[in-house]
């Protein structure tokens, strides 16, 4: 009975575990199967580098380069506002903060990755755009500049939290050694303590950015739309994300417009693939680096 | 073995104490260190010798609520004086730690990072200190032909004797040793300190030990604590022969410890 119990036991939690690989294989199979007409009748590399995006037009056009393009834009603008603040924050916590400090910042920034996207969106859509509109005397303020900003600020907690693990996974006997030399704070922090965690850094800095390109209800409120290839960070662009989100229901099921949207998934999900192998790669190599594994 | 009043005092405490929160750890403690030569300090775990060796680099200094009352003098000049850089203090006070503790850096940027914080940035200057210091530390011929492996690949003792090097490197005056052979094998345990016994000639040294046996080998001096008190000191022959206190007696025939 006991043994018939262990067993049932293994069973579940063994098909509790492949579950998420059964989706996953799934996810992909089905975003292969619906882009297969688009990647068949447009060709993969008229796709990617097809200059305009005219689904309803006769022909159709489906150029999803300035797509790309708006993505690509946004994330490094985003990376801009996130890297500094979030690595900002997680080398203040872990060196200056007091204990006192820390119990107050380091849920704050915990509660910032909590509040949900659509209130940012929001945000951004009744704050921040009609302030950079006055301000700059443009003609819209929803523009990749303003996407960049809010996403910038939603992905502080993913970088600031994985990036202050990395620093207290150096062991504190690095800093020891470098104090006992007669290295002061500055030195120690820059020349031991970051160069230990540098790879945790960067695996974060990733992450973040597979975040910011991923993002979908803030850059379809912020981030104004237009499917042309920008010029100016004070143009509304249109991110893959928001195309799919704002486009998925008008087209028709099996029609080219709507194979041409899988296949934005798609590319979408290569990249954001792309991002988590190369974080994983780096932290791998950061944990050999310590000793910490193998 | 000479006698102990005609050695010259290289660091003298008085009266020190040492508080952690309100846990009174050190308890009026008086101690002189002689110039070049080795002093042991021995005592059961918890006594307080490792906190007594942290104070005379002020590596307490990083300790949170604590504080230190009495004087320590190096030289004559207290080190805990308003005014006196930690920095030099530290440059010229090195330390060897319990666990080796290499950067993750190369053989050579390890030894060269004390020389690069402390200024010296020609090539060839910490280029012969590299050189000179793996030498000293009896490191040289095991790792001269691969100064740009990462130091994590050497093995537990390489590694103490390159945070000798290390250490050796910025040239220091004395050398604190808080239990440096606690995680060797008996055959790197033996290197280290075959090692020490050479390095006295040019530093004064003083040694933290679990080890009586270490002590007795190594050691001119030995200073016995317990609990926080500094029991006994003097010459390590007199002290593990005739010792005065019936508590030294105690632990250094193995009744406690």
């Amino acid at each position: 009975m006991r043994r018939f119990k262990d067993s049932i036991y293994k069973w579940i939690f063994t098909a509790l575990a492949f579950a998420s690989l059964i989706f996953l294989l799934g996810i992909v199979i089905v975003l292969f199967r619906e882009a297969l007409p688009a990647l068949k009748t447009t060709g993969f590399l008229d796709l990617v580098f097809g200059k305009s995006w005219y689904p309803t037009y006769s022909p159709p056009e489906f150029g999803i380069l300035p797509l790309i393009l708006a993505s690509l834009w946004v994330t490094a603008g985003a990376m801009a506002v996130c890297v500094p603040l979030g690595v900002g924050s997680a080398l203040y916590l872990h060196e200056l903060a007091s204990n006192r400090q820390k119990a107050i910042l380091k849920p704050a920034i915990e509660l910032l990755a909590s509040i949900p996207s659509i209130v940012f969106g929001f945000f951004g859509m009744v704050v921040v755009a009609p302030f950079l509109q006055e301000t700059f005397n443009l003609p819209t303020g929803l523009t990749a500049f303003t996407a960049s900003l809010i996403l910038g600020i939603m992905a502080i907690p993913t970088i600031a939290s994985i990036a202050e693990d990395a620093l207290s996974y150096v062991p504190p006997s690095f800093k020891e050694a470098s104090y006992a030399l007669g290295a002061n704070r500055w030195q120690t922090l820059t020349q031991v303590v970051i160069p230990a965690a540098g790879s945790g850094i960067s695996t974060a800095i990733i992450l973040g950015m597979s975040r910011a390109v991923g993002e979908t209800m803030t850059v379809l409120m912020v981030a104004g739309g237009a499917a042309v290839i920008p010029h100016s960070f004070f143009e509304p662009v249109r991110p893959m994300t928001s195309t799919i989100a704002a486009e998925m229901g008008e087209a028709a099921t099996g029609s080219p417009h709507y194979a041409a949207l899988f296949a934005i998934g798609l590319i979408l999900f290569l990249i954001t693939l792309v991002f988590n192998i190369v974080a994983e790669i780096i932290s791998k190599r950061y944990r050999m680096k310590l000793g910490l594994s193998r | 073995m000479e006698d102990l009043k005609v050695r010259i005092a290289r660091i003298q405490i008085e009266n020190v104490n040492f508080y952690y929160g309100s846990n009174h750890v050190l308890k009026n403690v008086n101690l002189h260190i002689y110039e070049n030569k080795v002093t042991a300090i021995i005592g059961p775990s918890g006594c307080g010798k490792s906190t007594l060796i942290r104070l005379f680099n002020r590596m307490n200094d990083l300790v949170p609520v604590s504080h230190v009352e009495g004087t320590i003098l190096l030289d004559g000049k207290d080190i805990n004086a308003p005014g006196v850089d930690v920095v030099d203090i530290r440059r010229r006070v090195g330390m060897v730690f319990q666990k080796p503790n290499p950067f993750p850096k190369s053989i050579y940027d390890n030894l060269a990072y004390g020389l690069r914080i402390n200024g010296i940035n020609d090539k060839g200057t910490i280029e012969q200190k590299v050189t000179e210091s793996l030498k000293r530390a009896a490191l040289w011929d095991e790792v001269k032909d691969r100064l740009n492996d990462s130091a994590l690949r050497l093995s537990g003792g390489q590694q103490q004797r390159l945070c000798i090097a290390r250490c050796l490197a910025v040239e220091p005056e004395v050398i604190l040793f808080d239990e440096p052979c606690a995680s060797l094998d008996p055959i790197s345990t033996k290197k280290i300190e075959e090692l020490i016994q050479e390095l006295e000639k040019y530093y004064t040294i003083i040694i933290v030990t679990h080890n009586m046996q270490q002590a007795a080998r190594v050691s001119d001096y030995t200073a016995f604590m317990y609990l926080g008190e500094l029991i006994e000191f003097g010459t390590t022959e007199k002290l593990f022969t005739v010792p005065r206190d019936k508590r030294t007696e105690d632990y250094i025939t193995g009744k406690f410890g």
